[in-house]
């Protein structure tokens, strides 16, 4: 493990540009190539499946979770926040399952528990310093036994999206027909869920609370607008998230940004680019239909 | 695009034996100790086109998810095969009122096939026998053309027409067709009605077609159920159109 960290830092520190002789720009550099396309294979299935507003609550849920292993006096809060965002994941998916109320309701209930948990926890153990940094994140703060587990992480979601990518998007269309199709939906869409869960909290200390969502959305937004089919879908996805996550990255060396945020207007000015070239797209996004699994 | 035969005829092309049925028993739903359906005892014959007609509310589409296996229900549903096959698993082909998609969704007919053919993840595309099987259902019902089309850019109907060829790959033993929602007017309604009814004499399967209008089945169906939370009535279309339970509970107007 120590050689190849060893050759990164070398190949990386071998470019002719300034910010590649920094230690921590190389490691963050690595970080945004494991990042961006994780962030894609799933981001491409949140705006399929309509999760915009459930992948933006689970971040906010990992906030509570911080607060929950500061209180517990942890050394390491990062692994309350992950136990406590999959935990949320899966109270937030049975209770969508269960609830008769309008499911952005339910959520909006959760977020606003877990930033008031989080900020109350956060707040009377005096780590008001801790709590700006995970609004906004922290690019300095990687290390290289963060960069390995976020590489099986990716490992780990690439093997499952080669198994269940096709059961998820179908759910996303009608879960009726998934069901008839041998889908078993409800497990199908709590491993999603899971997923989601881990992937948002590893990137969350170096991208920030408030903008993890829009790393994981915009750029499959975007894609939206120029691809025709699945398969240039992710393609664009993952092209746009990568060109995002390492332009921002670079810039924000330069202009002295964050990089979380700096990355976001990257994202967001290509979504801003792809409605120019495509302006006719924008007036046919109306829903076709409403949710699909209703009772008559 | 790789070069596309012309559609031959599925493999089974054939006539329906009649032998093969789907037999429910005391099928009953029941949803947080509400009675959704109760009782329902009934059998589906191959080569019979049954329309389940009933009032909104009445736990049509219910009773097409009890039968998928969906939700849960008490009673029995079973399937005897004919011969030849007789004690094989009940494959269910299944038509939905709608999907879900936005108009600009990046998701073309044959991106819909992969999807719904199994693990290998839609973004390597259909493999050329998948391919192949996709413009084989296609054809069947006279949307072959449509294969690399965009989802958002079809109408109602030729929509509707994929989703009844994806409903044929595998072929079905038993198709239930929901009553699609929306985008689909009398004539095109007539027009998919039609295509049933020639499947049905092409296929060994027996056919369920949900409907809240009796009229409009009554030209293709064999038999009719008339169901509100339990059946109240079965029959031809001409003894339930005559029927003064069904025109009341139907809300059609007695001239």
């Amino acid at each position: 493990m120590s050689f190849l960290s060893h050759f990164w830092h070398q190949l990386i520190g071998a470019l002719p540009w300034d910010w590649a002789q920094f230690h921590y720009m190389q490691l963050a550099l690595l970080a945004v190539l494991l990042a961006a396309p994780l962030f894609a294979l799933i981001g491409t299935q949140v705006v399929g499946l309509r999760l915009v507003f459930f992948s933006d609550t689970l971040g906010h849920a990992a906030l509570a979770g911080l607060g929950v292993g500061v209180i517990a006096g942890l050394a390491e809060p990062w692994w309350a926040m992950l136990v406590w965002a999959v935990l949320m994941a899966l109270l937030m998916t049975w209770v969508q399952r269960r609830s008769r109320a309008g499911s952005d309701t339910v959520l909006g209930v959760f977020l606003a528990f877990s930033v008031a948990l989080g900020i109350a926890l956060l707040s009377h153990r005096g780590q008001t310093k801790q709590l700006l940094n995970y609004l906004v994140g922290d690019v300095l703060s990687i290390t290289g036994h963060q960069l390995v587990a976020l590489a099986v992480v990716l490992v780990v979601t690439v093997a499952l999206a080669l198994r269940w990518f096709n059961a998820l998007s179908l759910i996303g269309l009608n879960a009726s027909l998934a069901g008839s199709r041998g889908v078993r939906v409800a497990w199908v869409q709590a491993g999603f869920a899971v997923t989601v869960a881990v992937a948002v909290t590893m990137v969350i200390p170096w991208v920030g609370l408030l903008l993890i969502n829009a790393f994981l959305v915009l750029p499959a937004a975007t894609a939206r607008l120029l691809a025709r089919d699945m398969r240039q879908y992710l393609i664009w996805t993952i092209g746009l998230a990568l060109s995002s996550g390492v332009g921002g990255l670079i810039s924000s060396y330069y202009w002295d940004t964050p990089t979380g945020a700096t990355i976001v207007l990257w994202a967001t000015a290509f979504y801003a680019l792809a409605l120019l070239v495509h302006p006719s797209r924008l007036d046919k996004t109306s829903l076709n239909a409403e949710p699909a699994g209703a009772v008559d | 695009m790789p070069n596309i035969p012309e559609p031959a005829p599925l493999e089974t092309p054939h006539t329906p034996c009649g032998a093969c049925l789907t037999h429910v028993r005391n099928l009953g739903v029941h949803f947080h100790g509400r009675t959704v359906l109760e009782n329902l005892t009934f059998d589906l014959r191959c080569g019979e086109i049954t329309a389940l007609v009933g009032p909104n509310g009445a736990g049509k589409t219910t009773l097409l998810r009890a039968l998928l296996g969906e939700v849960p229900h008490t009673g029995d549903c079973h399937f005897h095969g004919g011969p030849g096959h007789p004690h094989r698993r009940l494959v269910i082909g299944y038509v939905p009122q709608r999907l879900t998609y936005d108009r600009a969704a990046p998701l073309s007919v044959a991106d819909l096939f992969a999807l719904s053919g199994g693990p290998r993840p839609v973004f390597f595309g259909l493999n050329a026998s998948r391919r192949i099987a996709a413009h084989t259902a296609l054809a069947e019902v006279d949307a072959a053309h449509l294969l690399n089309r965009r989802l958002g850019d079809l109408s109602g109907g030729e929509l509707q027409r994929v989703l009844l060829a994806l409903s044929l790959t595998p072929e079905p033993d038993l198709l239930l067709l929901d009553e699609p929602q929306q985008g689909l007017d009398a004539a095109g309604m007539e027009l998919f009605h039609d295509l049933v009814a020639r499947l049905r004499g092409r296929f060994d399967m027996a056919v369920v077609l949900v409907s809240h209008d009796l009229a409009s089945v009554a030209r293709v169906a064999d038999r009719v159920f008339l169901l509100d939370g339990k059946l109240l009535a079965v029959g031809t279309p001409t003894e339930l159109l005559a029927s003064p339970l069904a025109r009341q509970r139907l809300g059609l107007v007695n001239i």
